[in-house]
């Protein structure tokens, strides 16, 4: 660098890292603070965690996360590498349309994706519960898949499987022995972001939820609206945590050699 | 070359064609490889000779109606990779970064279901043929090693499954030119003490002539010339072939007439040329020649020694390069022509010649070459 | 290694389309099923009279469309539009300089761009309940203002325009810092070098080499803004109060409480069709080149 970076920029960057953090740190301190009502610090308490475990609602929330999370981690990773893979080793036609089409369900916004599904299920008399929001969080998932595996895919010397090949392994062999370990560490990161992705998404699931089939999101979004109580600051806590540390992996992994 | 050998050739391609879309990679060759041989394909980014090596390996098949691919006699147009018991070297050694190194060069022997008692010594003799100690080695990731103990231990995976045919994709194209000359030898030598035959694609002139029995030159496709190092350098059939291999000056004109088993060429600028008899040489038909810059020799205009071929023209620069001196004259006519004299030394010795001197190029007529038209 | 096995491998070997179907089958059903029908689905309710029980009824009518031009929903499509453009903007100037120095930096780049990824994938609702947290009238902003006296009575910030900008910039900043910082640390420093040894000023090399060959990040990360921002509801929702402020609100009420499914897919119609042309307008854009020569 030739030139140092001018003081006044890094005193406006700062403000704005302020902006971004301040917030969320906040909340985070004050799940600890032992006052139900006021802004000010009255001392460290973990009973808003306690409290936590004392709601079922936020316990079936979680248990229909991770139900739901699992299940369309586990469908997208799948259907998602085989997709990638398709698109990248395969000569078909459309194959360029239907690359471009993977992107189209990251650009939507999530309300269209929501109440088109709300209506598909209506008009096939799908009842709404954890099997419909499954449904729903792998048709956006899907494409966050392929596009880590595809990176991965790309990133691949493609003449490791002609290698292998030529050492004498029929294509389900090679498919075994040499891509799969190799995409790896692809598909785990993005099986983690789509679980990140299904665990966090509200307005999706909001339109496709039933009753008794709240997620997680769905019931803080509840108690969010009723009032605000320190409950929500130790639960939206809890969240931020888990997102960091599957985010963290996901990124180790993707990075992997 | 040894006395040609009776048996069956190890590769035949017999009017192989391959196309990607409108793309005529590869364009009707013919050719046959023989056992035990050193055969390079060598040519230009674009000539084919890659996707000829693809054919021969499997991972591309001719076209409908594009030929025969036989290997030890027998048509592998259908076969997959697996099914050819052949073995190849990558560009980029495509090593599995994932195994370790005595897990990547036991992988085509498992594949093989070769008993593992005897896995463990054929990939410790393999590593130890490419020089590599496998106490030292058979641990390590791939990750780990220098660009010249990949393309070893490619090497050695290829070599450990003994097979009757070698296929080197410019193994040596990313390693720096001293370990390449080291290379090339070493390669040479394990294609004459194994008695393997080496199919060894690059587009390096220099590589081609110094390690191989036999050359095929590829141009847009199709086998331009194939022949020994000496035929293709000293011979060359077509002005791309003498202009790939080597440097050459090149001359045209119209057979005139034909006197003492030679014939005079007449040049469009006037003057002529002598050049030996030729086949396709005939009266009144074009001939266009080419010359080595080291078969010429620069002459004071009028002391041409008799019989020689001279062209009068102006020196128009001088270069040093070490080995030889370049003398760049410009004759009227036909542009530049570079001549190569030894360099016996400037400071002690230096050129007579000098930038702005009237002065012949003069040659002998047997060191013509007599190109076919393209 | 069964003969089958051979005979299946032969048989997809010979038929490269069918191992790409093979392939492609599983999850482009799924997406075609339940992202592409849906969509369908969506468009065709939008086109049909409304049923008296929520549904639809059979028959073609463009009503649905036509009550955008009504005043009330003419105010909402405009103020979505322009709130998003205005979000855009100032995520742009908030994150340019943002991204500038987290490109220029040496020794603290890791961590400055690991604070800027973390909130981009930290829970939506998370963070637009700290900033409720942070400033309805009992929040921490108000009761510390008045603690340092600076007001007497606590500001009314939430459930204002400010706030669901402040929300809106808030969540959608590391969108636009992200792309600018991709393009601004893949720029050639040798560039700048030969800029300053043409005699460029520090000014003049930021407008004629930082600036325009940034440019694709910066109509990336726009684009990135502008289309969440077109389709938000949770922002508008939680801190800008019940008022159906945003297309996004307006189409989740016609679902919910106003019961008018054909004019709520009308609205998310619109919102889909806005998005497909900001998506055409950037891929146009992005394949002509960006060139934006600046003045003299």
């Amino acid at each position: 660098m030739s030139m140092p970076i001018p003081r006044w920029l890094i005193g406006f960057a700062g403000v704005v890292y302020f902006f971004l953090h301040l917030p969320v740190l906040v909340l985070v301190v004050f799940s600890f603070n032992d006052s139900k009502f006021s802004v000010d610090w009255r001392g460290f308490t973990l009973q808003w965690y306690q409290r936590l475990l004392e709601r079922p609602d936020i316990l079936r929330g979680l248990k229909a996360s991770l139900i739901v999370g699992g299940a369309a981690t586990l469908i997208s990773a799948v259907f998602g590498t085989l997709l990638a893979l398709a698109l990248a080793r395969q000569r078909f036609r459309g194959r360029r349309m239907f690359e471009g089409f993977i992107y189209v369900p990251i650009v939507t916004p999530e309300i269209v994706t929501g109440i088109s599904l709300l209506l598909l299920f209506a008009l096939l008399k799908i009842p709404l519960g954890l099997t419909t929001i499954t449904i729903a969080h792998v048709a956006f998932c899907i494409s966050f898949v392929v596009i880590v595996v595809l990176a991965r895919l790309e990133g691949m010397d493609e003449n490791l499987e002609e290698a292998a090949m030529i050492l004498g392994a029929d294509e389900v062999t090679t498919f075994w022995k040499v891509t799969v370990p190799q995409l790896w560490p692809g598909i785990l990161s993005g099986a983690l972001l789509a679980f990140t992705m299904s665990f966090d998404d509200f307005v999706i699931t909001s339109f496709v939820s039933g009753p008794g089939s709240s997620t997680l999101p769905i019931v803080v979004y509840g108690m969010v609206r009723k009032n605000v109580e320190p409950s929500i600051n130790a639960i939206s806590t809890i969240i931020l945590l888990a997102t960091a540390i599957l985010i963290y992996l996901a990124d180790r992994l993707a990075r992997a050699k | 070359m040894t006395a040609a050998p009776k048996a069956q050739p190890v590769v035949q391609f017999a009017g192989v064609s391959k196309s990607f879309g409108e793309v005529k990679a590869v364009d009707d060759i013919s050719f046959d490889i023989r056992r035990g041989e050193f055969f390079s394909i060598l040519g230009p980014s674009g000539c084919g000779k890659t996707t000829t090596l693809r054919l021969l390996a499997g991972f591309e098949a001719p076209d409908e109606d594009g030929g025969e691919v036989r290997l030890l006699g027998e048509t592998v147009n259908k076969k997959r990779p697996y099914e050819r018991k052949i073995a190849m070297v990558f560009q980029n050694y495509a090593l599995f970064p994932h195994l370790t190194v005595a897990r990547n060069v036991s992988f085509g022997l498992e594949q093989r279901k070769t008993p593992k008692t005897e896995i463990e010594g054929r990939v410790q003799r393999a590593l130890e043929m490419v020089r590599l100690n496998p106490e030292v080695f058979s641990g390590r990731m791939p990750g780990q090693l220098s660009g010249g103990q990949r393309q070893r231990v490619a090497l050695a995976r290829a070599l450990v499954l003994e097979p009757a045919i070698l296929l080197l994709d410019e193994p040596l194209g990313a390693i720096d030119l001293k370990l390449r000359k080291e290379m090339q030898l070493e390669l040479k030598a394990l294609n004459q003490q194994l008695g393997t035959t080496f199919v060894y694609v690059t587009h390096d002139q220099q590589e081609a002539l110094t390690m191989s029995d036999r050359i095929a030159v590829m141009d847009t496709g199709r086998v331009a010339q194939l022949g020994t190092p000496a035929e293709i350098y000293e011979n060359p059939r077509t002005a791309f072939v003498a202009r790939f291999i080597g440097e050459s000056n090149f001359f045209d004109g119209r057979a005139d007439r034909r006197t003492g088993g030679q014939w005079v060429v007449a040049r469009p600028g006037g003057g002529t040329f002598e050049v030996p008899d030729h086949p396709s040489v005939s009266q009144a038909q074009d001939v266009r020649i080419a010359v080595r810059p080291e078969w010429m020799d620069v002459q004071k205009p009028d002391s041409i020694p008799p019989g020689e071929n001279a062209l009068v023209g102006i020196i128009r620069d001088i270069i040093y390069l070490g080995e030889t001196m370049h003398v760049i004259v410009t004759v009227p006519g036909t542009g530049d022509v570079t001549v190569a004299l030894r360099n016996e030394g400037q400071l002690i010795k230096p050129l007579l010649w000098k930038r702005g001197d009237t002065a012949a190029v003069a040659w002998l007529p047997e060191d013509c070459q007599i190109l076919e038209q393209e | 290694m069964g003969t089958m096995r051979e005979r299946a491998l032969a048989w997809l070997y010979t038929r490269p389309e069918a191992r790409a179907w093979a392939l492609l089958a599983p999850g482009g059903f799924w997406l075609i099923a339940f992202f592409l029908v849906p969509l369908l689905v969506m468009f065709a309710y939008s086109l049909m009279p409304r049923g008296i029980y929520g549904g639809v009824e059979p028959g073609f009518t463009l009503e649905h469309y036509t009550r955008f031009f009504d005043p009330l929903y003419l105010q909402v499509l405009k103020r979505t539009f322009a709130w998003s453009i205005a979000c855009t903007v100032i995520c742009l100037l908030l994150g340019y300089p943002v991204a500038y120095v987290i490109a220029r930096s040496t020794r603290w780049r890791t961590l400055l761009l690991f604070l800027v990824v973390l909130p981009f994938w930290t829970s939506f609702l998370v963070r637009t309940f700290a900033m409720i947290f942070l400033m309805r009238d009992t929040g921490l902003f108000n009761s510390w203002m008045m603690k340092v006296g600076l007001i007497q009575e606590p500001l009314t910030i939430l459930y204002t325009p400010f706030a669901v900008m402040a929300g809106l910039v808030y969540g959608f900043l590391p969108f636009m810092i992200l792309p600018i910082y991709a393009s601004l640390e893949k720029l050639d420093q040798s560039l700048l070098e030969a800029a300053e040894v043409l005699g460029a000023r520090p000014a003049a090399r930021f407008r004629q080499v930082t600036l325009p060959l940034s440019m694709p990040g910066v109509v990336a990360g726009s684009l990135l803004v502008f289309i969440p921002a077109l389709g938000s509801f949770l922002t508008s929702d939680l801190l800008g109060g019940a008022k159906q402020v945003m297309i996004g609100n307006l189409v989740q009420n016609q679902f919910s409480s106003a019961r008018n499914w054909p004019f709520g897919s009308a609205a998310s119609f619109i919102v889909m069709a806005l998005v497909l042309a900001a998506v055409t307008w950037y891929l146009r854009v992005r394949d002509a080149g960006v060139r934006i020569v600046p003045p003299k």
